[in-house]
């Protein structure tokens, strides 16, 4: 096991990069601790992926630096880092039978045949493949091939990260639950330093201890499920993380009060001064529907089972709020704002405020 | 629901039928005719019942055809399906490279058969070939008109000049499919440049090779113009392959008999020899 860091690490694809356009991870910098879970969540094209095959050393960083245990491996191959990564879709070797396809990374670096059979076995029971060991690998399948590179990436105890890019994509909904608990379970149990790459929010915050939001080539936001959910550092972060996203509308700030079309809008305090665009941020849950507060049209309410979503315009602008799924709406019906929820963003980014 | 039957249909494969009879049915039954009977000329025949098929098959002419064109087959698939896979290995995956290499692999393709045989029979020539000349002026004893050896190495090296690229296509086409997450995954699993050949290019490649045993084996099992071009069969009938002691026997003996029986042998083996492949192919996607 062990702590990564990543050091101003700059990639593009183009042989000469100029502007910052050109890289398809613009910068970053940042530590994986020792044992710790990550989740890297993102929209397609964010530079997810990128990150994670730097740091399993299948592509080389233009710029920076990768130390594993303040080790520079910036220039080791992938097999000298030791790394364990797990793709995106089914990479199985359909020659060998199920049994030989979790024992080939072992066998590649010659551990004892003893060794061999005991990890490879347990690591059977543990996808649930056992009964399938003998049988060719390239029967089986989609999900069952993605059990087996799971298990390929997870066979071998002495790597120092394992690396997961977006693995559970092709397996049903139920499985990919199964399967999410037993890689938790399996960090609780061996502390491994576990990156998964993932574009289901679902899944990262379900599965990491630390959620890393990317976008647009670089980190926005790095904090425990609840923080991202909370504080989002940036409204990128609002928007893409809780469904429906936040709502995110431009205001103008006085002191404590901001300013949306008519409306009067109290705050918890006052946002210190920040450049650009000011908008509030407030997510679905914290706006309050009742007979008191701003006018809004509501134009339709999504029933979702355990809640309603209602979406409706406020000053002209789309709004939608969240509320139980026995509340009705009142006849006239207005929204409130819960100044605990509420944040402010100056150009994109969240300002502090003070009491 | 009941059927409807329309008769109709049959005259939509009416052209189909009578294309395929001239081009195919009635030249294959005139040979069966001529194989079972015997002439003197002026268009008299004799039913001779199977004795040409038994004069055939016990020659010893037509199994020592039989065994040369065998091991014709078997040293140039021996030599041209290794070399296609490693050249196919090495050729660039992106970049200029991949153009040029094609059309390099793509111009012996292109080159009709009769001037392939042209060509080597000038290149090899000790007097005025290229070959030929570079060989005997380095001292070696080579001369492809009068020694045996020297003959079946000309007629090898030119098929495998002619259809190696052939197998390297195919397998370049086998190899662009694999998916980049192979080699990722390999990489991390740590496999050796051969784990990666053995268990990734290889069973990706099995389709193409098998459809490369095939061609290259039913095409070298039938060749004849470019030795009939080089040696002429010779030297002696040292390189006399099946197809050109056929033609030995139709047109240079008028034999028409014994060479209609021989036709009818011939296009029984092919025929056996095509399904056999074609079951072991179609097994093997079975298998999949």
């Amino acid at each position: 096991m062990a702590r990564i860091d990543v050091n101003h690490v700059r990639h593009s694809y183009l042989p000469n990069p100029q502007k910052d356009a050109d890289f398809a991870l613009r910068e970053v910098h940042h530590v994986f601790e020792d044992g710790g879970a990550y989740a890297l969540l993102g929209p397609s094209g964010c530079g997810k992926t990128t990150l994670l095959n730097i740091i399993s050393g299948l592509l080389h960083p233009s710029h920076g630096q990768l130390l594993f245990n303040g080790k520079d491996v910036t220039n080791l191959s992938t097999q000298e880092r030791n790394i364990a990564q797990v793709f995106q879709f089914p990479v199985i070797y359909d020659t060998m039978t199920v049994y030989d396809n979790l024992a080939f990374p072992l066998r590649n670096r010659g551990v004892p045949e003893a060794d061999v059979d005991r990890k490879v076995r347990e690591t059977l029971e543990m996808i649930d493949l056992a009964s399938w060991a003998k049988k060719k690998a390239r029967g089986l399948t989609a999900d069952q091939k993605q059990k087996i590179s799971l298990g390929r990436g997870l066979v071998r105890s002495d790597v120092n990260a394992i690396l997961f890019d977006e693995p559970l994509t092709v397996i049903d909904p139920h499985m990919k639950w199964v399967l999410r608990s037993q890689l938790k379970q399996l960090h609780r149990r061996f502390g491994y330093t576990m990156v998964y790459v993932t574009h289901d929010q679902t899944e990262a915050l379900t599965f990491a201890d630390q959620v890393v939001v990317m976008y647009d080539g670089g980190i926005v936001q790095i904090g425990t499920p609840a923080e991202l959910f909370e504080r989002p550092r940036h409204t990128f972060v609002g928007y893409f993380i809780g469904s429906p996203g936040m709502n995110v509308m431009p205001v103008a700030i006085d002191g404590k009060t901001a300013t949306l079309g008519s409306q009067r809008i109290e705050l918890p305090g006052a946002p210190k001064a920040g450049s650009g665009a000011v908008e509030l941020g407030i997510r679905p849950e914290y706006v309050r529907l009742g007979r008191e507060g701003m006018a809004v049209q509501v134009s339709k309410v999504e029933d979702l089972g355990r809640h309603k979503v209602v979406r409706a315009k406020l000053e002209g602008r789309d709004i939608s709020a969240v509320i139980g799924e026995d509340e009705t709406l009142p006849a006239d019906p207005k929204v409130r704002f819960d100044p605990a929820g509420i944040n402010i963003y100056a150009d994109s980014w969240r300002v502090e405020m003070e009491a | 629901m009941e059927k409807t039957w329309n008769n109709k249909a049959w005259f939509m494969v009416l052209p189909v039928l009578l294309l395929v009879a001239f081009s195919a049915v009635i030249p294959l039954m005139t040979v069966v005719n001529y194989s079972v009977q015997d002439t003197f000329g002026n268009n008299v025949f004799f039913w001779n019942g199977s004795d040409w098929y038994t004069e055939i098959l016990e020659s010893e002419r037509f199994w020592l055809s039989m065994v040369r064109n065998l091991i014709f087959s078997a040293t140039i698939l021996a030599i041209e399906i290794p070399l296609g896979i490693f050249i196919a290995l090495n050729m660039p995956k992106k970049g200029w490279g991949v153009p040029v290499c094609l059309v390099l692999m793509a111009l012996p393709l292109l080159i009709p058969w009769n001037v392939v045989g042209t060509i080597w029979q000038v290149f090899g020539r000790i007097d005025i070939g290229l070959l030929g000349y570079t060989l005997s002026s380095l001292g070696f004893d080579y001369n492809y008109v009068n020694d045996p050896t020297d003959a079946w190495v000309t007629v090898i090296l030119m098929d495998v000049w002619h259809w190696t690229s052939l197998v390297v296509l195919l397998c370049y086409a086998g190899l662009v499919s694999i998916p980049d997450a192979f080699y990722q995954a390999a990489k991390i699993d740590g496999a050796s440049r051969w784990a990666v050949f053995r268990y990734i290019q290889l069973p990706k490649m099995n389709r193409v090779l098998l459809i490369a045993v095939l061609l290259r084996f039913m095409d070298s099992f039938m060749i004849y113009t470019e030795p009939f071009v080089v040696t002429g069969g010779g030297p002696g009938n040292s390189t006399t392959f099946l197809s050109i002691d056929l033609v030995k026997i139709a047109i240079g003996q008028f034999d028409l008999g014994p060479a209609a029986a021989m036709s009818i042998i011939y296009f029984l083996i092919i025929l056996l020899l095509s399904w056999v492949f074609y079951t072991v192919m179609t097994s093997v996607d079975a298998e999949r």
